[in-house]
Order: C-alpha cells, then structure tokens, then sequence
C-alpha cells in the first residue's frame, strides 16, 4: 500500500462523524460493528491475533469477534457488553466514533449516553420481527435525544429472501413512527451483516434497493447545519488574563462556543447579569480570526471591560435566552439510586453548577408506547420523565430542541458526586404532541434488576 | 490550519464544517479549559512521548497567551530513553514549567519496590504514580490515554474518577452524556483526565505534522544497537540487555511509543520524516501497543489489571 503526502493532506481534510448504534441482543448488532470496524480495515493484525488467541484458550474453534468489542474481563467472562464503548474508524471520506452501546436490558441510559454526542443512530431491526417494542424504544429515545439523523437498518434479509415486501413495509411503519416523533430525517437499508449485503459493498441479491449502503450513507450525511439560522451561545469556561509585561491588559473569556456563530464588531450580552458589549476580537487558539462558530473553542475579547466568570453566557444582544429559576424538563435517569421529589440536587448546565430543588416529577414515560405514568414521585435507573426543578439562582437554559449544548443539563448527588440524571429543557419530543394514556403498562421496566 | 474564512472543499458538506483534527483540537482544548476551571490541582502526566506532546502543545494553546496553569508530572522509571529525559526538560525550560518526577529507581534503591525477575519496569511505576498523586493532592491528573488503544481504554471515560487509592472500577463509572464533564469527588479521590480520549494514532501524528511540533528523535528512522527478545528490537543498555544467548546488532530502526526500554520494542523503519512516518502508521497491520509493548502482552486484561490498580 502506498500513501503519497497528497492523500495524507486530504485525510487530514476529512470531516468527523459520531453516530450510536442501537439494537436488540440478537439483532446481529456485533456483526455489524464487526463488519465496519473489519471491511474498513481499522481491525489490525495483533487485534485478531488476540481474538484467535483467546478463542482458543476457551476452546473454541472459530475466533469470537464479540471478543474484539467486549473489552473488560467481566465483560468477557459473563459474554455480556456491560457498558458504552468508543470505537473508532476511518474511510478516506470522514473519519467515525461509534459509540457502540449495549442492547440488553439496560439499555436506556446506555442508549442516552450514546446518542447524547451522536450526529446519527443506526438502529437495527431483524427482518423476520420487524418493528417491535424496542424498536420503537429506540427511536423514541432517538428522537427524545434529537439526533438529527436516523438510519433504520433492516438486518438479516438474508433470512426473509432478500424481499423487497418484507423491507418496504418495516420501512413504511417504522418511517411513520419516528417521523411522528419528530426525527427530522430517516434512511431504510435492508442489509445482512451476516453475508455483507448493503454494509459496505451494494448488494448483489437486492437489486430492488437503489439507495446507499450504510458505510456510504454514513461517508454522506452532513455533519453540520446551517448555523447562521441558530442562537450564538457561548458559555464561559475560563477567564484568561496573563497579566505579564507583553499583554498586561489582556483578558479574554474562553470557552466552546455552544451554538452559531460570533463576528467581531457584534453586540453581545452576558447572562444572567445582563451586561453589554461589543466583539473586539476572537482568538482562534492563537490565530487572531473575524467569525468563529460552533464547536470551536475560541476566546473572545469584549469592548468593555465588564466583570464576568466562569459560568457566564455570552450571546448575541437582542438573541438571549430568558433567565429562570423554574426548569421543566425531560430527564433519564441513569444512576442506581433514585430522584425523588423534594431532593436536593446539583444543576450543572453548560459550565454553571447551581444547587437545586426537585419540586415535581410530573410524569414518567413508558418508552414503548410513550404513554405517561402519573405523578410517579420517583425515577429509578433508566426511567425518563418530566421533572420540575427549582434552582437556587438563574440560569440561561434554551429548549433542547433548539440547542442540544445549551438545552442540556446533569443532576449531581452533591453528597457523593454521582450524575443521577440527564435533562433535556423544554418539550420531550419536536412531532405531533402526544397521547397522555395514565396506563401502567411499564411495570417491568420498575421491577427489572439492571443494577451494576 | 484554521483561516477566517469557513472551509471549503468536497470531504466537508457544509461551510461551517471543521476538518476531523480541528474538531478534535476543539474538543481537547474544551476538556483542558474544563479542568482548569473546576480544579484546584491538575497536573500533566508527561513522559516525553507524543502523545503527552501533544496534550502539552494543547494545553499551551488552550491558554495563550497566558501560561499553562498545569504542573508536568514524570513517573520516570530509571530506564528511560536518555534522549527523551533531554527533550522533557529542554521543554518545561522552554515554557517555564514545574516538572514534578516520581521516580521508580528511588522506591528500588531505599526498598520499598522490588525489580521484577523479568526486569520489567512498567508495572512498577503504579505506586509511586499513586504516592505523588497522594502527597501533592493532585485532584485532576491528565493523561494521554486514547481509547483507540486498548480495548479497556475503549470503555474509559474522559473524565474517570478514582478512588482515594487511585484505582478504577469499570463497573462504577458515570455516565458521561453531551460535553459536560462531571469532575465531582470527594477529598483524597481524585480524576483521570482523557483529553486525547477520540484521537487515534494516526490523528496524533497527523496534528503533530500540522502543527509542526517536535518530537524526540527516538521517533524516526536511525542507527541503534538492539538485540531481540520476545520478538521485539530491544536497546542494549545497562538496563538489563542482552542477556546471554541475545546477540546485539545494528539496525535502522524507530521507536512508536516512548517508555521504559526494558519493555518498549523499537520497529524496523526507514522513516525519518513525519510524512514517512505517517505514510508507515497508515499502511502498518500491527497497533503500536502490539508491536512495541511487551507489558500488553502479559496477559489478556493485562491494562485493565492494571488501570484498576491506578496505573495510567
């Protein structure tokens, strides 16, 4: 093989896409990660070495590649997946991290983890059961998460005869559902990761199918927006001020910016005081630069010399978000003990840790038919409901919908440290609203013993 | 690098899309700034290798024009590359940095560690790692940890607390969701920080031929006496090698990671350029723990064992 520095500059120029995949135990989730991780040739020698060698050691015959996923030595001995992990891999297209999340019963929180960061969610059906209950759980928490993009692979047509039929009517109800849910944009591909149809090469037995394969769709799904329509949101990680003889007079406020762009020669206004300014400069890392956007990580210098810190939010004046003290969210539960009304609790929003008061929890949803369960008065280790929190100062939130950076937020055990919930500000899901049922139709979801 | 005007160009779909190593430059630097606003004491484990090269280099970016407002940490384990000690301190001179070392020979010579038979002494840098952790209440220790190395690195998270023991419980680890980092621990416990934590190999030497960052010349292609043991090309040298039966002889050769040259391999390389060297990384079938690190090899869980006990 053979790499000339033009190739290398053009690696270098590739874009990076996170997506999650998501799919039941048997769904041939590993298969397929195995597949992309294998066909993409980001399995390296030593690795499968190692695979084959401890195969062997347990007597099996055939290298187990689950083995190449499960990585810690309880994962191993038990042959479960117990916890999120990052795999990484590269075409000379875009460079990928795959958060590879579990499919057995715990996976909500896993799921919510995973989608958190994610530009795109795989999720995988068997073709022979098509869209069942943790398909749709899936997609709810797709949508919930507002990841932009959502691929539903069907897997194992192999099994159903490569059928156009049995594909186009999974496509059909599952395409209905999220798209009910909000998801802004779905792809169907019937695939076999078993045999490699549609994975990474186009399928020979699925001629009916015109559409990408999924390595090719993930090579082309924008990474990015139109910014110049979003809220500019930066929250203050930093204040930077060397105070030495070369820059006595610098101080710059440091962060990532959150959402949108920044433009030197804007007005801007810094929450929750309140304080105006104007942009006078954005240093780019060390390169001085006249607009900077979204996830750059930049240092603004402001007009006038105004007192902020870390936890400010600078936005654009005329474009702020409104201060509160109320927050009515979405959150999942993904700590083993419980959220119970009354707790005291820390809000950890963008780069602002405020105390906190549980003063509701409204509801709990039961993802499998998105049914509401009244005034549960507790969440436990993967539950998602509504919450009411009271926060000991304002705090600068927008909608999740409208930000996924600076519409979300964690729970913390102030006694231990423990992150107990992740929150999503303002309205659970971006389709049509709801029916409210007040069934009890989630029991299980209580009485299952997911506790690690 | 970054220019003011959006880039262009037919691998990004949109003008406001950053190329993949500006995005993890960006998201590196956010984690840095993160620990700097939330701890009281972080520190840099910093051994000379690229990939606390390129933390280092971060960091300096994060806070220019101010100073890195980070301590340098070395658990120097007495058998270190000679031209890496040179290059650590022609550095935190350079910067005017601290330098904190913790040395595996000193807890040899007054006996509070043991050589191994094997005269291996990576395993043997967990405790004093641990002991000056403890002793300079370190709250926030940066590592160059990527999860593309190692498949228990594959499951650890960016910010990773450790208990007041140092060690790690893969079972108990919080759920990191968006970018917010909980760096929440009780007095005595302190965090693991990953900034390099979605970087592969290649993105780090791709970032240091960017940036033009130098390396120790250990990196590239060059004449060294090795002698081989367990497959690997080992530097002769009072550390222990060769024993007799192993035969030194002079190859051309470069080093993928830096370490204790009791168990870091050289490989057979003819790359004495970052283009050469990138070109190999790209086309290379083996990992660079694979190729170069015998303690990987000690057994299958060998770095989980390890990280569990405090090891970096």
């Amino acid at each position: 093989m053979s790499t000339t520095t033009e190739q290398l500059a053009d690696l270098s120029a590739t874009t990076l896409l996170r997506f999650a995949t998501a799919g039941s135990v048997d769904d041939g989730k590993s298969t397929l990660v195995g597949r992309l991780l294998h066909d993409s040739k980001s399995v390296l020698t030593d690795q499968l070495e190692a695979v084959e060698h401890a195969s062997r050691n347990r007597g099996q015959e055939a290298p187990d590649l689950a083995l190449l996923t499960d990585g810690l030595r309880a994962e191993r001995e038990q042959g479960i997946t117990i916890d999120v992990a990052y795999r990484y891999f590269a075409t000379p297209r875009r460079r990928f991290i795959l958060a590879d999340t579990p499919g057995h019963v715990q996976y909500t929180r896993n799921m919510v983890t995973g989608a958190s960061t994610a530009d795109l969610a795989v999720v995988l059906v068997d073709a022979r059961n098509g869209v069942i209950e943790q398909t749709r759980r899936h997609a709810a928490v797709a949508a919930l998460l507002r990841v932009p993009h959502v691929v539903l692979a069907v897997n194992k047509m192999d099994l159903v005869d490569y059928a156009e039929p049995v594909f186009a009517k999974i496509a059909e109800e599952f395409t209905a559902y999220a798209s009910d849910l909000g998801v802004p944009e779905i792809t169907a591909i019937p695939i076999s990761a078993l045999a490699g149809d549609n994975v990474v090469e186009p399928s020979a037995n699925m001629d009916w199918y015109g559409g990408p394969t999924v390595l090719e769709h993930l090579e082309t799904v924008p990474v990015s927006h139109d910014l110049t329509s979003c809220h500019a949101r930066l929250p203050v990680q930093v204040v930077i001020r060397p105070q030495t003889a070369e820059h006595p007079d610098y101080r710059g406020y440091a962060g990532q910016i959150a959402a949108g762009t920044f433009r030197v020669g804007e007005s801007v206004t810094v929450l929750p005081s309140g304080r105006t300014s104007k942009v006078s400069g954005i240093d780019l890392l060390g390169t001085s630069v006249d607009v900077a956007w979204t996830p750059q990580s930049v240092t603004l210098l402001l007009e006038d010399d105004i007192d902020i810190s870390r936890g400010d939010l600078i936005v654009p004046s005329g474009d702020a978000p409104a201060t509160s003290q109320d927050v009515e969210a979405t959150v999942c539960h993904v700590a083993d003990q419980p959220l119970v009304v009354g707790q005291r609790v820390l809000l950890k929003h963008t780069t602002r840790t405020v105390k906190a008061i549980v003063k509701e929890i409204p509801s709990r949803l039961t993802l499998d038919d998105l049914s509401q369960h009244p005034e549960p008065g507790r969440l436990v280790a993967n539950d998602i409901g509504r919450v009411k929190v009271r926060t000991a100062e304002p705090i600068a939130l927008d909608d999740y919908a409208d930000s996924r950076r600076t519409g979300s937020f964690l729970l913390i055990d102030p006694s231990d440290g423990t992150t107990l919930a992740a929150g999503m500000a303002g309205e659970a899901f971006g389709g049509k609203p709801q029916a409210v049922h007040a069934e009890e139709s989630a029991q299980a979801t209580d009485d299952d013993g997911w506790d690690f | 690098m970054t220019t003011v005007a959006p880039t262009t160009g037919e691998a990004t779909d949109s003008p406001y899309a950053l190329s993949h190593l500006d995005a993890l430059e960006s998201e590196a630097v956010h984690i840095f700034r993160e620990v700097a606003g939330e701890f009281e004491r972080p520190v840099i484990l910093f051994s000379g290798g690229k990939d606390s090269i390129v933390m280092l280099h971060l960091a300096l970016k994060a806070f220019a024009p101010a100073p890195v407002p980070f301590t340098l940490l070395h658990v120097d384990t007495g058998h270190n590359f000679p031209e890496v000690l040179e290059y650590r301190d022609r550095v935190v001179a350079e910067h005017g940095l601290r330098l904190h070392v913790a040395s595996v020979q000193e807890y040899i010579d007054r006996g509070a560690l043991k050589e191994r038979p094997d005269g291996t002494r990576n395993p043997l840098q967990t405790v004093p790692l641990t002991e000056k952790i403890q002793a300079e209440r370190f709250d926030a220790v940066f590592g160059g940890g990527r999860r593309d190395e190692e498949k228990a690195r594959a499951k650890e998270r960016v910010f990773s607390l450790r208990d007041e023991f140092s060690q790690w419980d893969p079972r108990r680890q919080r759920p990191e969701l968006w970018q917010l980092y909980n760096g929440r621990h009780a007095p005595g416990e302190h965090v693991r920080v990953f900034p390099l934590s979605n970087w592969t190999e290649l993105d780090v030497w791709q970032y240091i031929a960017r940036e033009g960052i130098e390396l120790p010349q250990i990196y590239f292609a060059h004449e060294r006496d090795v002698f081989k043991r367990s497959g690997m090309w080992l530097t002769a040298g009072e550390w222990g090698g060769p024993k007799e039966g192993e035969t030194v002889e002079k190859r051309l050769v470069r080093y993928r990671t830096v370490g204790d040259m009791s168990c870091t391999g050289a490989v057979d390389s003819d790359a004495t350029t970052l283009d050469a060297v990138i070109t190999e990384i790209a086309a290379s079938r083996l990992t660079e723990r694979g190729a170069t690190r015998a303690d990987d090899k000690m057994s299958e869980a060998a770095m989980e064992d390890r990280k569990r006990e405090g090891y970096f």
